[in-house]
């Protein structure tokens, strides 16, 4: 039969709209994220993200903790940079009770901070790279992040979730091997960052499924509450390390890479170049760090005492005693906001004290959250492997999301 | 020889009968089927939480897992075990069942980290207090996050176990 | 932070625009916050998104805090305010009584205040009149209760007020132990 005899049934061909769920348990969703994808075809007519399918209560856990034991609840927000998450809370809680921490510990914190921001900068490269399908990027990237871990296990004890950083200072301080090793890290991770831009950067594919995709411009993405290289993608050059500047960074160079035209490839550029800003803090931070104590002498009301102390004597054991049990007891009341540049966007904690040793409200101010909330307005109109690409782009962590 | 002439029932303990010489064949076979089973696990992705950023990490290229035979798979109906890594929450807890519910037998479930196992430090008003609330499960591996060490003696340990099962191949267990 | 005169210069302006509407300013470690009714906290806002000296484009954060027991009015919802262009916050503190949870929304002008409102409302069970799709977020959409208000109890056994969705997967489960196990069930 010919072709053109066969019955033109094809006119009367209804077709209808697809809804479909890329649902809670996904290969690319990077977590638990439920994209409900109303479909005409191939493109997306509408796009309904819902979340909260990791929600563990945070929020209200930090108001029966005290200052001190709410560190670990923070660490596991965006889990794959914990190092920030700690800075964070702790400049928070520093700031209520008007402590600052000694020169040292400024410097210590600025570079595992960048460290967590190289580490964090790698999975997503890894994750993105892997979604949108080229699968070597992933295998090569982890091999450094495994050294970064190597470097904090040597550090602090745990991998992923560190709980190092702590109120008023850091933990315990830094032995000259890892100086030593960190320093061999910050002379060979530049070659390594040429060896991914190698595998995709002017590849044609990568390049015709992230260009002029997911295009977001200046003055929606600043009303949307974009931050990080979401809206540095976008031509906007917030950085709260140089807006509001803390710890060290006010002592180091380095620059913050803007895009131009906001779409996902800018977006990408924006965090490679961040790879290399943060390679040069590293070792500005090593070259310069001081001699010092690690732990402020006033923070000795809100952070434990020294362990030798307090088994020889008397005041430190009571000190001790009463910072377990009670908290500090001596916090004032007031209110605060602090943001630290986290590398997903701006991580900000608004802590409400009543006097006691726990919080009245802790309320952390995530970047997810709101990267989350701009997915329809990136997916409406654009076809479904572009949702991958904007998922991969926006940079998201339901840990943090979803508190 | 193995095929006997007798094919009446033997009494092997007190109120046990058998078939003489079938545990040969039996034992054979099985040692046969759980040395395929055990050689290529394949574990459906569900990860949850920070454990799954381990579980990320073992897979790739430092501690590799596709030498143990691990190949991660998207879809429930073709793996052989669910790895629950991180924190169940009860939004959650349909989800995960519906998911389990289409996994064809013979299927296990690993429950990684502390969240999995039993609530970790999230007791609060919106995650289940471990995963063995609602799913049967096999091997528990604790830690916030367990190493990848841990992680990998975990499968091992999950391994055993399917070494150490019964005629498990056939239509009459 | 910021320095406190420009934030104080901000509410000195707001308090001079809408003189019955501010209650009080604070000013704790450098950051200033004003207290406000919540009648015209839309006129507010857009005072402060629009005026050129101002210029408070970018909204950072909206929560909801629960004094129950400390203050008269029982809830507070906070506004997080920052200007890229100026380099200033200010902070907007809106009482909202427990009698009449309800204020008006922002999200005309700030698109981002969205999934703000909705997990107010989810957590405190603050109506925001305006919004356009105001239904929870975190939670299940069938939960009952606002889970961060004070007297919503932390740990995860809630007894009798268990949610729905678990209770009937809890029950399907022991069926199907049962099912699969038969008599071995009831051992463990």
């Amino acid at each position: 039969m010919k072709w053109e005899s066969m019955p033109k049934s094809a006119e009367r061909l209804e077709t209808k709209e697809l809804t479909i769920s890329m649902g809670p348990q996904h290969p690319a969703t990077h977590g638990v994220l439920r994209l409900v994808l109303v479909l005409d075809g191939e493109t997306v007519v509408k796009c309904t993200p819902y979340v909260g399918y990791l929600h563990r209560g945070i929020e209200k856990l930090a108001e029966h903790m005290t200052y001190l034991n709410a560190i670990p609840l923070t660490d596991r927000l965006d889990y794959i940079s914990s190092m920030a998450n700690n800075e964070g809370y702790c400049l928070a809680v520093e700031r209520l009770f008007g402590i600052e921490a000694p020169e040292r510990a400024k410097y210590i914190r600025t570079m595992v901070a960048e460290m967590s921001r190289i580490s964090s900068h790698i999975l997503w490269l890894g994750t993105h790279a892997l979604d949108i399908g080229a699968m070597t990027v992933f295998l090569y990237s982890f091999r450094e992040r495994e050294w970064i871990l190597d470097l904090f296990e040597m550090l602090c004890g745990a991998r992923l979730t560190t709980t190092y950083v702590r109120i008023g200072g850091v933990r315990n301080d830094v032995s000259q091997e890892f100086l030593d090793s960190l320093y061999k890290f910050t002379e060979e991770f530049p070659s390594r960052i040429a060896e991914y831009e190698t595998l995709i950067d002017q590849n044609r594919i990568w390049l015709k499924r992230t260009r002029c995709i997911g295009v977001i411009e200046a003055d929606e993405a600043v009303n949307w509450g974009l931050t990080g290289p979401t809206l540095r993608g976008s031509g906007i050059p917030y950085d709260v390390r140089k807006y509001a500047p803390y710890d060290a960074y006010d002592k180091v160079e380095f620059d913050v890479p803007v895009g131009k035209h906001g779409d996902v490839y800018d977006r990408y550029r924006c965090r490679m170049q961040e790879l290399r800003q943060s390679n040069r803090i590293i070792k500005q931070c090593i070259e310069k760090l001081p001699r010092g104590p690690i732990m402020a002498p006033e923070a000795s009301k809100v952070s434990l005492p020294p362990k030798d102390n307090v088994l020889k004597d008397m005041e430190s054991m009571i000190h001790h005693f009463v910072l377990i049990t009670k908290g500090p007891i001596a916090a004032p009341e007031g209110e605060i906001y602090s943001a630290v540049e986290a590398p997903k966007g701006e991580l900000g904690f608004y802590i409400v004290s009543d006097g006691t040793g726990r919080p009245y409200r802790m309320r952390v101010r995530s970047p997810s959250f709101v990267h989350a909330s701009v997915i329809p307005r990136l997916c409406e109109g654009s076809l479904v492997a572009d949702v991958i690409a904007n998922i991969g782009t926006i940079d998201i962590v339901l840990g943090e999301c979803d508190r | 020889m193995i095929l006997d002439s007798t094919t009446a029932l033997v009494e092997a303990e007190e109120g046990v009968k058998v078939i003489p010489a079938a545990n040969t064949i039996i034992t054979t076979i099985d040692k046969l089927v759980n040395w395929g089973r055990v050689s290529s696990v394949w574990p459906m992705t569900f990860g949850l939480a920070c454990c799954a950023i381990e579980m990320m990490t073992t897979g790739s290229a430092h501690y590799d897992l596709d030498r143990l035979g691990v190949i991660f798979r998207g879809s429930p109906r073709q793996s052989d075990v669910v790895i629950l890594a991180g924190t169940v929450s009860k939004k959650m807890v349909p989800v995960i069942r519906t998911v389990y519910d289409q996994m064809p037998e013979p299927r296990y479930v690993i429950a990684m980290g502390s969240c999995a196992c039993s609530g970790g430090i999230f007791d609060t008003y919106s995650t289940v207090q471990g995963a063995d609330t609602f799913l049967p499960v096999d091997v528990y591996i604790p830690g916030c996050p367990p190493r990848p060490e841990a992680f990998i003696q975990g499968i091992i340990k999950l391994q055993e176990k399917i070494k150490a099962e019964y005629f498990r191949w056939s239509r009459w267990r | 932070m910021e320095p406190t005169r420009l934030s104080q210069a901000i509410a000195e302006a707001l308090k001079e625009r809408y003189p019955e509407e501010v209650k009080e300013i604070r000013e704790f470690r450098g950051q200033v916050s004003v207290v406000v009714k919540k009648e015209r906290i839309r006129e507010i806002m857009e005072y402060l998104h629009d005026t050129p000296e101002l210029c408070l484009h970018y909204l950072r954060d909206i929560c909801g805090v629960d004094y129950l027991g400390k203050k008269e009015n029982r809830f507070e919802v906070v506004y997080q305010l920052f200007s890229i262009s100026h380099r200033h916050m200010v902070r907007l503190r809106a009482e909202v009584s427990e009698d009449d949870p309800t204020i008006d929304s922002v999200t005309g002008i700030w698109d981002g205040a969205n999934w703000h409102e909705r997990e107010c409302y989810d957590m405190f069970g603050i109506r925001f009149s305006g919004h356009p799709d105001l239904r929870r977020i975190l939670m299940p959409e069938d939960w009952e209760g606002y889970p961060l208000r004070k007297d919503y109890p932390l740990k995860s056994d809630l007894g009798e007020k268990e949610w729905k969705g678990l209770k009937k997967v809890l029950e399907l489960a022991e069926k199907n132990k049962i099912y699969e196990m038969g008599e071995h069930a009831k051992e463990r």
